[in-house]
């Protein structure tokens, strides 16, 4: 379970995440829509400490996971981001090879048993829907790939360390409607094995792919709701405008 | 104004034209009947295609809207209202056409006015052609206010009916000879309760989209 407590969140003098309060539940996938620059990709981001790496940020509140602070001091980053997988809006492949590609989270982690690193490499690309059609060039460089087939390597590059949790950028949001309806198709199968948080700018995505759905705008989390409610009948009249396009 | 919403104030335009239609075929219907005015029935006979023809035309304009513009929450809301209405529309239209074709095919002229009067068959027209008008306004205005005393007179509609059964019922008993014609008569006056059945469908969905609340089949209009 994720759950974020009166979350605010500042670069530098700016607040861009203004008291955030909200639970997602396991085994769920939540999407976040509204305008950009609304503080969607900044939200997602504090669930791995990403926003750390960042100079000059300051955080209130509480992000909690599985009911514990991940900003308290005995947490190590290193093992949260080990939980917490994350998948970039554009595919960020290393320049290797597509088996390295995915096995590079377990050798940082030390892991040397070449069996299991091949086991668990061929595990992911197929839980990645990608196997079949790298299986014959595990060896060729990462970046022979399609954008799709990129980013399905990435999914399976954060499938690999086994997280519990996948936080997901507008992953879809370069690709063609094939490859996209293939990482929806994915999402709905990974979300009995995972919490799923995905950020969208495809209405109709949110739509298809989430359990519920939080709109964001100026920082603020005007709704959060089950996504056939906030789609046929949202609470909040900013939201109807939103989804409907009449914004602005 | 988005050109998406353009179009959905263009589909609604097309359905009020609709509905003046099917408004001024029941009235014509009821003229015809109260009448026996069979030259007026004929027009609403030869009229029913125009309504058909409405219906399909809103019906594959909102199958383009969903298709090209994937409404959601309050378009897609009314697009789908548009659709039933339009249809549920076209059954009343059915229900008119139907009436005018017993006044063509000469049923009663037989049947006295006084007993037509004590059936309350004017009234029972005049109260749906309220029902529809009134739901119409509803639409339009975007207001449910409306609902529950258009969905009440429903209530009157079957009144008038079920009391007509007696009525008639006795009627002939004492008046055998005109078994024909008080059937006929008591088929008329069960579409007109079907209209009001329609209307009150026609209510439930302007609700729905409008306030997004589902009224059908709950049974407890107030
Ligand atoms: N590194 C940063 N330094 C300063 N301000 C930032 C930084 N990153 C984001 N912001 C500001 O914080 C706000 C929220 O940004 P964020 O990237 O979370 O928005 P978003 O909802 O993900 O937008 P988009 O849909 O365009 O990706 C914006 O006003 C942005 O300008
Ligand atoms: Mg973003």
């Amino acid at each position: 379970m994720i759950e974020a407590k009166n979350v605010n969140f500042y670069y530098g003098n700016f607040q861009a995440l203004k008291d955030i309060s909200m639970v997602m539940d396991d085994h769920t996938v939540t999407a976040f829509i509204g305008p950009s620059g609304c503080g969607k990709s900044t939200f997602l981001r504090l669930f791995n400490r990403m926003n750390e790496l960042i100079a000059n940020t300051r955080l209130t509140g509480e992000c909690l996971v599985n009911g514990e602070n991940i900003y308290q001091k005995s947490i190590d980053v290193t093992e949260l981001r080990k939980k917490i997988g994350m998948v970039f809006q554009k595919p960020n492949p290393f320049p290797q090879s597509i088996f390295e590609n995915v096995a590079y989270g377990l050798r940082v982690d030390g892991v040397k048993d070449k069996h299991f690193i091949k086991q668990r490499v061929e595990e992911s690309l197929v839980s990645a829907a990608l196997w079949n059609e790298v299986k014959d060039k595990l060896k060729k460089s990462a970046f022979e790939l399609s954008g799709g087939q990129q980013q399905r390597l990435c999914i399976a590059r954060a499938l690999a360390i086994s997280p519990s949790i996948i936080l997901m950028d507008e992953p879809a949001s370069a690709l063609d409607p094939i490859s996209t309806s293939k990482i929806e198709d994915l999402i709905h199968v990974l979300k009995k094995d995972y919490t799923i948080v995905i950020v969208t700018h495809n209405m109709q995505q949110a739509a298809r792919v989430s359990d519920k759905t939080g709109f964001f705008m100026l920082g603020t989390l005007i709704e959060y709701n089950d996504t056939r409610k906030m789609f046929l009948n949202p609470e909040k009249e900013e939201t109807q405008n939103y989804i409907t396009g009449r914004f602005g | 104004m988005k050109h998406t919403e353009e179009e959905l104030i263009f589909i609604k335009e097309e359905l009020s034209q609709m509905w003046r239609l099917v408004l001024s075929q029941v009235e014509k219907a009821k003229q015809s009947f109260l009448n026996n005015d069979i030259e007026l029935a004929r027009e609403v006979a030869s009229r029913e295609k125009r309504v058909d023809s409405f219906e399909l035309k809103i019906d594959s304009d909102c199958e383009n809207y969903i298709a090209l513009y994937n409404p959601v929450a309050i378009d897609l809301r009314l697009v789908l209202s548009l659709i039933k209405i339009s249809s549920t529309l076209e059954r009343i239209a059915d229900f008119a056409e139907g009436i005018a074709r017993y006044v063509i095919e000469d049923a009663c002229k037989a049947l006295a006015n006084d007993l037509k009067e004590e059936l309350r068959v004017e009234t029972m027209f005049d109260t749906v052609i309220e029902m529809l008008s009134d739901s119409y306004v509803a639409l339009d205005s975007e207001n449910t206010r409306l609902s529950g005393k258009i969905l009440s007179k429903d209530e009157t509609v079957d009144e008038i009916y079920h009391n007509a059964v007696k009525i008639l019922a006795n009627y002939l008993r004492n008046n055998p000879s005109e078994i024909e014609c008080g059937l006929q008569t008591i088929l008329v006056m069960r579409k007109i309760e079907r209209i009001g059945d329609h209307c009150s469908n026609i209510v439930e969905e302007i609700v729905f989209y409008i306030d997004a609340k589902v009224l059908k089949h709950s049974n407890d209009h107030e």
